[in-house]
């Protein structure tokens, strides 16, 4: 079982993130669960969604309380959430910022987890050049598939475009692609530089 | 053919599939989904042959689909909370005519305090009102629930509740394997009325029936429901023939083989359980799982017989009767009265508090090295602190206020400030 919890706030799709990232391993064979924590949602609110992922049928409904992987869609949640609990110490951490991880004051965490596995991703520029517009979840489900090879960028590629017909599926298996690369060939190993 | 989905959009194409030919509905949460993709579908023509009416409130809803069920109409709607206490007066009038109206019931807790999340306190609150229930435990048994649930309805004629929890279910995206239109079509004959307003053959449906012979149409209503404990297995076993899938039926037996303690529950948290009493199984508990998809009928029989072997019972229920106990519970001594078992209430998950394995893993402990006493109703997770906090501020003074309003300060969730009211 591989899990993730995504942290964003109501409007930058984190709940589609997760909904996507199941689709994206149904169809590479893999049994998939995607759910959202749901409050009186409206934009800009703290929003919780959860992906699991195993090799067979998954029955457990409880949030994810021990992720084996984090994407955060928004640092300004860093000192209003525990983004962090209950990560597990082999974990992953996806970052959507521009600025060096340090700088966020998330030095110590990356310390204490293992080498390449964190990564910071200007999802929200990517997105503004490819979509036009700072919605980071396409390219931060990017950026989660080069990080920890759960899936592959094309399933999470055709996943968006499955479910945005159009140029915006196009744009956003762009914005998908460049945060892939941007991770495969710059962020990697020095991920916190 | 399977498909990653969310569970309201399954839903929605399975009941398309069933050809409904009225559907009436009023949108609430966590229910809007599905009756937003069945508009959508009734718009397109995807769903043809069907009138979907946005009526102005859930009574609406209900008395439209007994006005179309009894012109013979295949009639459906779906519901949460409020919208079902809404109901209320027409579901009692739907089973009491004996119309066969299929209903989805998004589970949602009921206020005050108002409360968007899941539990069962809706469907608990009508569990007498004479429609069957039947609780699906995931998204695939949702959608096989409402195949069976119109052939149900319309073999007996008699309305049928397909329960799924709110959010948990209905907003889940997960596997569902649904059903070719060929397919549900052989399983689901068209609908035959058992009775029918038709102006060539004129009959009246609602007569008032005095003392002379009440008691006999209400037995009749009792004697359809307790002939739907036999025709509830027949279908499911239908089904399975025809689509290959265990699903449906009275009750799910889990791991009950030499089990001296049983969990008892019902809809989604049916899975989280089965995973930790693996987890039990592994480290020696002789511990299984007896799951209830259909709750009404009471298949007394049926649950005495799966109960007859264990010790020790604990029912982990998202309601409860305020002022008595555990609902589930009661029926579960009812149907164990005289056997040498210990029947535990257990009170979990209200107003969508996750329901968690380290939380479910202690109380079976608890339980199986009998430190729980059963003459107390349970809370799992209960936070006794803040309950005795609010209680503290009750006797300070007489006009203390608003406990709900007293409880989010105390935790923070809203900002404090000086509550109002003087002394």
């Amino acid at each position: 079982m591989f899990s993730v919890r995504i942290h964003g706030r109501g409007g930058q799709g984190a709940v589609t993130a997760a909904e996507l990232l199941s689709v994206a391993a149904f169809d590479e064979g893999r049994h998939a669960q995607a759910f959202p924590t749901f409050g009186s949602e409206r934009t800009g609110a703290p929003v919780v969604a959860f992906c699991r992922i195993d090799d067979r049928p998954i029955r457990l409904r409880e949030p994810v309380m021990d992720p084996d992987a984090v994407v955060v869609q928004d640092p300004t949640l860093l000192h209003q959430v525990a983004l962090f609990a209950g990560l597990s110490p082999e974990g992953y951490l996806v970052v959507n910022t521009s600025a060096p991880l340090e700088r966020l004051g998330l030095a110590e965490l990356v310390e204490q987890l293992p080498d390449g596995h964190v990564v910071a991703v200007p999802a929200t520029e990517i997105a503004r050049v490819h979509l036009g517009r700072p919605l980071p979840n396409a390219a931060l489900l990017g950026a989660l598939a080069a990080l920890t090879g759960e899936v592959s960028l094309d399933s999470v590629c055709d996943a968006i475009r499955d479910r945005f017909p159009g140029h915006v599926g196009d744009d956003n298996a762009s914005a998908a692609t460049a945060a892939y690369e941007h991770v495969r060939t710059a962020a990697v190993g020095p991920a916190r530089a | 053919m399977r498909s990653q989905l969310e569970g309201s959009q399954a839903v929605a194409r399975a009941v398309a599939l069933c050809r409904p030919q009225v559907i009436a509905a009023y949108p609430i949460s966590p229910q809007t989904h599905i009756v937003e993709s069945l508009s959508d579908r009734v718009r397109t023509g995807e769903l043809a042959g069907c009138e979907y009416l946005l009526v102005d409130s859930e009574f609406s809803a209900m008395s439209a689909c007994i006005g179309a069920s009894a012109a013979g109409a295949r009639s459906y709607t779906a519901t949460s909370s409020q919208g079902l206490l809404f109901m209320a007066e027409a579901l009692f009038n739907t089973s009491g005519l004996g119309l066969p109206v299929v209903m989805t019931l998004a589970n949602r807790a009921i206020g005050a305090p108002i409360n968007i999340w899941n539990d069962h306190s809706d469907a608990m609150a009508m569990r007498d009102s004479g429609w069957i229930q039947l609780y699906a435990e995931s998204n695939q048994e949702a959608v096989d629930l409402h195949v069976q649930a119109f052939r149900l309805a319309e073999s007996l004629s008699v309305p049928v509740m397909v329960c799924m929890d709110g959010f948990v279910l209905t907003h889940a995206f997960e596997e569902v394997d649904l059903p070719t239109q060929e397919q549900v079509d052989a399983f689901l004959p068209p609908f035959v009325p058992q009775q029918l307003l038709d102006p060539d053959d004129p009959v009246t449906i609602g007569a008032m029936v005095g003392p002379e012979a009440f008691a006999e149409v209400k037995y009749l209503v009792h004697a359809t429901q307790v002939a739907a404990l036999d025709e509830v297995p027949a279908i499911a076993a239908d089904f399975e023939r025809a689509f290959g899938r265990d699903s449906g039926g009275l009750l799910k037996r889990y791991r009950l083989e030499d089990a001296e303690t049983v969990v008892v529950a019902l809809g989604s948290v049916l899975g989280t359980i089965e995973d930790v009493v693996d987890s039990l199984r592994d480290d020696g508990f002789r511990i299984g799982v007896l799951g209830i998809t259909c709750f009404r009928p009471w298949p007394h029989d049926e649950v005495r017989a799966a109960l007859g072997d264990a010790t020790r019972v604990v029912v982990v229920e998202r309601a409860f009767a305020v002022g008595a106990g555990g609902i589930v519970g009661q029926n579960v001594r009812d149907a164990t009265r005289g056997l040498p078992v210990v029947v535990q209430d257990v009170v979990a998950g209200l107003g969508g508090r996750p329901i968690t394995r380290t939380s479910l893993r202690g109380l079976f402990e608890d339980v199986v090295a009998d430190r729980l006493d059963a003459s107390h109703l349970h809370f799992l997770d209960l936070d006794v602190e803040l309950v005795q906090r609010e209680l503290a501020r009750s006797r300070a003074r007489r006009r203390s206020g608003p406990h709900a309003e007293h409880m989010l300060r105390d935790l923070g969730t809203v900002a404090s400030g000086t509550p109002h009211g003087g002394g």
